[in-house]
């Protein structure tokens, strides 16, 4: 299989970014350093090219019958200029991807799905695409910068006449931004630590992406890569598919309940509702190493007796705390914070605690 | 990149320096620029003979882990410390103050199997 490369490749080898393999993608990963960068983000703003994520746009009378039966969450709360967090329920009680929801206009939605989900997704969505809900798939035409920092609004505030304060978290607005029309403007992310997500054409991201390193330069922007957008959402527990959900995990036991609203029918909601109601034997839950060490996905974990409880699905040493931190699926009865749990590192047995989330 | 001309490399990417019957042995600047921050260097071989191509520690980067491999056998004599507190250094000095390991060479026929610094530099590119 050829990777693809995102509108800006060239931008990001030219930055000395180290290029990686990502869903089917040739993604950086660094820049110059995974802390500093993380550090950038939590502390100032920085930049990622996240173009590889996928976009749908679902339109139509019947649109929002069709998410409502495959998506968990309820699609019908949406106001025009609102986004929401939600998944794709299988048959089987796993999952099938995570996403948001952006409701664009009455009848019209985009769907912004995983890199390495997108075919599977559109599949899963014109398998259930039976009223005539009209689909296009725009992730090849769109371009994704996240802009995330606590100075990610003074950063960008000098490229539009949109207010940007006004818009809240998980809402979003379209306009003009750089000197380019039709920009989505989304107060959403994945690192915990504020900002926006522009979603714009690929015909203008080149021009976009060098007005916001531009107009970022008195808050330092710096462009961050995928290594240090991992360790970002880890310590904040957010999940990432492929690592803790996937086709086997259930929407309960990896803490996403919250957006699993019983409030109509949607994909295999009666097992899920039964699930709810009978009790999970197995929960995601996040825990800080204790013993100096690193998790990393697939170590066992295990109790005090030695007997495996679970295993890590994520791992890192978290650049804010420096320590080890991780998420795992763990048996019911250990998933209350402050439990001790032990990680099975290599050839020692490491104790760690759980957490609420976030970790930090 | 830098791969100095007085040291061996492997193809695994670690440099060997040779002095006398006592090795000194680090991972490469193209190792380290690899990997990323290195945050935990992990080697409880010390005073073992580890055999050519064994594992005598491991090192990680926030992503990855990544185990060190013996470049020719020998016995572990010492473990650079400083690499407890600030594993950084590595990446700061990969063939200097972030050596890892000093050992006593077991069979002096196995350092024909290193790689110079131009044979080295051409492996990765």
């Amino acid at each position: 299989m050829t990777l693809k490369k995102v509108a800006l490749n060239d931008i990001h080898e030219k930055l000395g970014a180290k290029m990686v393999p990502f869903a089917g993608y040739n993604m950086p990963v660094r820049y110059s350093s995974d802390k500093e960068e993380h550090l950038a983000v939590r502390n100032s703003v920085g930049i990622f090219d996240v173009s590889h994520m996928g976009e749908f746009m679902l339109e139509g009378p019947e649109a929002l019958s069709l998410i409502q039966r495959v998506t968990s969450n309820d699609a019908s709360k949406l106001e025009v200029g609102q986004a929401q967090y939600t998944c794709l329920p299988n048959e089987d009680g796993g999952i099938v991807d995570d996403l948001l929801v952006y409701k664009m206009a009455e009848e019209k939605y985009m769907l912004v799905v995983n890199a390495s989900n997108i075919e599977k997704d559109w599949n899963w969505l014109t398998k259930y695409n039976t009223n005539g809900v009209k689909m296009e798939n725009i992730s090849d035409s769109m371009s994704l910068f996240a802009v995330q920092g606590p100075k990610a609004t003074q950063a960008l505030q000098s490229l539009t006449a949109t207010n940007l304060d006004d818009i809240k978290f998980y809402t979003f607005v379209v306009g003009e931004f750089a000197g380019t029309p039709n920009v989505i403007i989304s107060a959403t992310g994945y690192t915990g630590a504020g900002g926006f997500e522009i979603y714009v054409d690929n015909q203008y991201a080149g021009q976009v992406w060098s007005a916001i390193m531009e107009a970022g330069q008195e808050q330092d922007i710096k462009p961050i890569g995928l290594g240090a957008r991992d360790t970002l959402r880890l310590e904040m527990g957010f999940c990432l598919y492929g690592n803790d959900i996937d086709d086997t995990t259930s929407p309960h036991e990896a803490g996403l309940g919250w957006i699993t609203k019983y409030t109509k029918e949607f994909t295999n909601w009666q097992n899920l509702k039964q699930q709810k109601e009978e009790g999970i034997k197995r929960k995601l839950v996040g825990f800080l190493m204790e013993d100096k060490g690193i998790p990393r996905q697939g170590y066992d974990i295990r109790n005090e007796a030695g007997e495996t409880i679970g295993q890590v699905t994520s791992g890192t040493l978290s650049p804010l705390l420096n320590i080890g931190i991780g998420l795992g699926y763990v048996s019911k009865v250990y998933s209350k914070s402050e439990t001790t749990i032990y990680i099975a590192v290599r050839n020692k047995i490491l104790k760690a605690v759980v957490k609420k989330l976030p970790l930090i | 990149m830098n791969f100095p001309e007085e040291l061996k490399y492997t193809k695994d990417h670690e440099w060997v320096r040779i002095e006398g019957d006592t090795i000194t042995i680090g991972i490469t600047s193209f190792a380290q620029q690899e990997l990323g921050d290195i945050v935990y260097v992990e080697v409880e071989t010390v005073d073992e003979e580890i055999g050519q191509g064994e594992v005598f520690g491991t090192v990680e980067a926030v992503k990855t882990v990544s185990d060190l491999f013996m470049p020719v056998s020998g016995t572990i004599t010492s473990f650079n410390e400083a690499l407890e507190a600030s594993p950084e250094i590595i990446n700061e000095d990969p063939y200097g103050k972030g050596w890892m390991i000093q050992a006593t060479i077991s069979d002096k026929s196995e350092l024909d199997e290193l790689i110079s610094a131009a044979e080295y530099q051409e492996l990765v590119g």
